[in-house]
């Protein structure tokens, strides 16, 4: 296939709504950010406070699942378009290792 | 044609086999190589059943009936089945997306190597000291146990080839996400397209387990490790969990590519579009989905406990139900169409009632407690051959009279096919129905022999003779071949008239650069739908016709491939304080780093097919890259 590089001058109001798309991602990562530190103190905060570890251990996976899924989506730009084959098999690949691991945890070391 | 291809000598040919990295060419050679290894296979499978044919035979010796079952179901499984089905997605799948190759040329070419050596490294086990002998499924303990190189040779060469399928998969992924012509959405993807998909995303997620277990193995066995030794804290269970998280999306990897040349077929040669496209595309990803979830149906009499046999027998049982769903959905093709009994339908009708048979018993067998009675006997080996030879083997004699046209430019004998069909349609339910009945009666599966009180001699002997059957069909098919060849009778585009999809709009064989302007797809069944709206061409064109760009040559992929090769040779001597097993380690492996450097360090920039040279291949009509 033929490949010509192309020179794109941007319109005014292109430039516009390029700025603002910009800002509002800056919007997002800050928010994201935030939300990401208050979870990390939610982690420390139930162990300091001594909680069973029954309880510690699946909520501290429970916010590392959020954690991944917030830095893949925001900061990783998985929200983007294009990347819907990307996250399928991502996904895919992680629910095959869950099974597994899941199996491996219940009914050969349990 | 043009100064790219002229006429050449033998050796020339085999040269340029060997550095080829066409889509075209390495389909040819899979096929090839893939069609060797199920002789290698048949003749292993004819031992077998010369050994059994009557009690207490003494044909083989039991150790050597250990070693020719086991090659028997590795070659068949790695050797066969998959290269067979890897020829097709390679010859077909490009053309059916209108790419002029797959992602990485040089990789598909370093990915057929890898399984080649592989598959000889595995073979030359009957030279050097005895075969493998712990069944296909190399069970820890037995495994361990094995004296000899056996194993060692198993475990190895399966690691190679396995990252030769590894890499083909990966390739195939790579190639269907990003290389589609204009137009072609992935709701317009030839079925064939499609399984090929999503039997390469099965590879990419069941082979690194098969991988891992392997590892294990190799360094219990060469250096001493404890993975699987239980007296030493090892855990046996776990190389059967491992293998089986691969070999149960194995069962799938190579069933789907199948249901693909099946689905193409019964459009063809229904003359009708697929009826339930959709339902068909997302059967198949449901498929593999589940393919993941259900390994555990081949370990119910392990022990797991109740609660894990039922979650994986439930999980089993609903794998049923997308199979079922691609079942009606062939039928209601077939329903109502203008049907030509053609070789390659012949073996699509053939199939749906010998896989459904197969299908069954799967179900019967996904009952865990009923299992125990069925595990380990007669009845799961007759199972898997309904559905793997009847479903994947029927699929791979389908496929290549369906193929050969647009492989080889010339047309199987459709007379000497349909001998081949009644031959081994006839002689697989005569080897393979009674068995059921075998394992009912008790009969245990991977026994060297049987006594004569035990009532089993007939069924046998009936068996056998099936296998005899089955035998002469692909002796046919040889001839086929061979007088095929030797006639040369070229043919057309479309040589069976009702292709639809984008291969039968080019000429057969293809030229290297396969369009010569990339089409646009205006939807599913893209050249039935210019054949009726009377495009002569075949198809419309997205681009004007310009130079084309083509990546060289390499024997970088056979070296590289040919380093691991020798390498592994050293690793299995190793521990014999054989004194020239280290040099010829590290030998082999300074070969495989050397000559990767090599292509890391010099770029191939390729060439180009100028526009002159595209338009006189046009005015030629002479295309077939010779
Ligand atoms: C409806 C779909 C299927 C079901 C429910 C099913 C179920 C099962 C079960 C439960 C077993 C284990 C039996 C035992 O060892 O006790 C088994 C074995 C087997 N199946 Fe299937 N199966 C299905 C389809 C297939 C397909 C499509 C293939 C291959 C193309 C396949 C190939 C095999 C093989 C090779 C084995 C034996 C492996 C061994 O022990 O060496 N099955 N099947
Ligand atoms: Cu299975």
């Amino acid at each position: 296939m033929a490949h010509d590089a192309h020179v794109h001058v941007r319109s005014q109001a292109e430039f516009e709504y390029v700025k603002k798309k910009r800002a509002d991602e800056m919007r997002g990562n800050l928010a994201t950010f935030a939300i990401m530190i208050f979870l990390t103190l939610i982690a420390f905060t139930t162990v300091a406070a001594g909680f069973s570890v029954y309880l510690i251990v699946p909520i501290i996976l429970l916010l590392a699942a959020i954690q991944v899924v917030l830095q893949l989506y925001y900061f990783m730009h998985m929200s983007g378009k294009g990347h819907g084959m990307v996250a399928f098999f991502m996904f895919s690949g992680m629910f095959v290792a869950f099974i597994t691991v899941l199996t491996f945890v219940t009914i050969i070391w349990w | 044609m043009s100064s790219i291809a002229q006429k050449k000598g033998f050796g020339a040919t085999i040269w340029d086999f060997m550095t080829t990295v066409d889509h075209k060419k390495i389909a040819i050679l899979y096929l090839m190589s893939g069609g060797f290894f199920f002789l290698v296979g048949g003749i292993e499978a004819m031992l077998i059943r010369i050994q059994l044919v009557k009690a207490g035979n003494d044909f083989l010796s039991a150790g050597t009936f250990n070693e020719v079952i086991t090659m028997h179901g590795t070659t068949m499984i790695f050797l066969a089945s998959m290269p067979i089905l890897l020829a097709f997605m390679n010859a077909v799948m490009p053309l059916q997306i209108g790419a002029r190759d797959v992602a990485f040329p040089f990789l598909n070419s370093l990915g057929f190597w890898l399984f080649f050596f592989g598959g000889i490294f595995l073979n030359l086990s009957w030279f050097m000291g005895g075969a493998p002998d712990a069944g296909w499924t190399n069970y820890a303990s037995l495994a361990l146990a094995s004296e000899g190189h056996g194993i060692d040779f198993y475990a190895l060469g399966l690691t190679i080839s396995g990252f030769g399928t590894l890499i083909a998969g990966i390739n195939f992924l790579v190639t269907i996400i990003n290389m589609r012509a204009p137009g072609m959405t992935y709701m317009r993807m030839p079925l064939f397209t499609w399984t090929t998909f999503v039997a390469s995303a099965l590879i990419l997620l069941a082979f690194p387990p098969l991988t891992v277990g392997l590892f294990f193995m190799i360094f219990d066995r060469l250096f001493g490790a404890s993975f699987f030794a239980v007296e030493m804290g090892g855990n046996t269970i776990i190389w059967e969990h491992l293998f089986w998280i691969f070999g149960h999306p194995e069962v799938y990897i190579l069933i789907l590519p199948a249901f693909g040349i099946f689905s193409e077929i019964f459009a063809i040669f229904s003359r009708k579009r697929l009826f339930g496209y959709t339902a068909l595309v997302f059967a198949t990803i449901l498929i593999g989905f589940y393919g993941f979830m259900v390994w555990a149906h081949h370990m119910f009499t392990v022990g797991l406990g109740p609660t894990a046999n039922a979650v994986f027998a439930l999980a089993t049982m609903i794998i049923a139900v997308p199979t079922g769903i691609k079942i009606f959905n062939w039928l209601l093709t077939i329903w109502g169409g203008n049907i030509s009994f053609s070789v390659p339908m012949i073996y699509a009708v053939a199939f749906i009632p010998t896989f459904v048979a197969g299908g069954v018993t799967g179900v019967m067998q996904a009952i865990a407690p009923l299992d125990y009675q069925l595990h380990d006997s007669y009845f799961i080996v007759a199972h898997f051959h309904y559905v793997i030879v009847g479903g994947v083997v029927l699929a791979i004699l389908a496929g290549t009279h369906l193929y050969w046209p647009k492989m080889f430019g010339t047309m199987l004998s459709e007379k000497l096919g349909k001998w081949t069909f009644w031959f081994f349609f006839l002689g697989f339910h005569l080897t393979f129905f009674i068995q059921h009945f075998l394992g009912l009666m008790g009969m245990p599966r991977r026994v060297y022999t049987f006594g004569a009180d035990q009532g089993w001699d007939l069924f046998n002997a009936i068996s056998s003779s099936g296998a005899v059957l089955m035998a002469t069909g692909v002796i046919i098919l040889l001839v086929n071949v061979v007088m095929t060849i030797v006639k040369n009778e070229r043919i057309g585009n479309d040589p069976w008239g009702d292709g639809r999809t984008l291969e039968w709009a080019i000429p057969s064989p293809p030229p290297f650069y396969n369009f010569a302007q990339t089409p646009l797809v205006r939807g599913l069944d893209t050249y039935w739908i210019e054949k009726m709206d009377g495009n002569k061409k075949g198809m419309i064109f997205a681009e004007p016709l310009g130079d084309i760009h083509m990546p060289n040559g390499s024997i970088i992929p056979f070296v590289i491939s040919l380093g691991m090769f020798i390498a592994s040779f050293g690793a299995l001597y190793f521990l014999d304080g054989k004194p020239w097993a280290l040099a010829v380690l590290i030998g082999g492996l300074a070969l495989m780093f050397g000559s990767m450097l090599l292509r890391s360090l010099k770029d191939d920039l390729g060439f180009h097919i100028t526009k002159e040279e595209l338009l006189e291949d046009a005015k030629g009509g002479n295309t077939d890259g010779h």
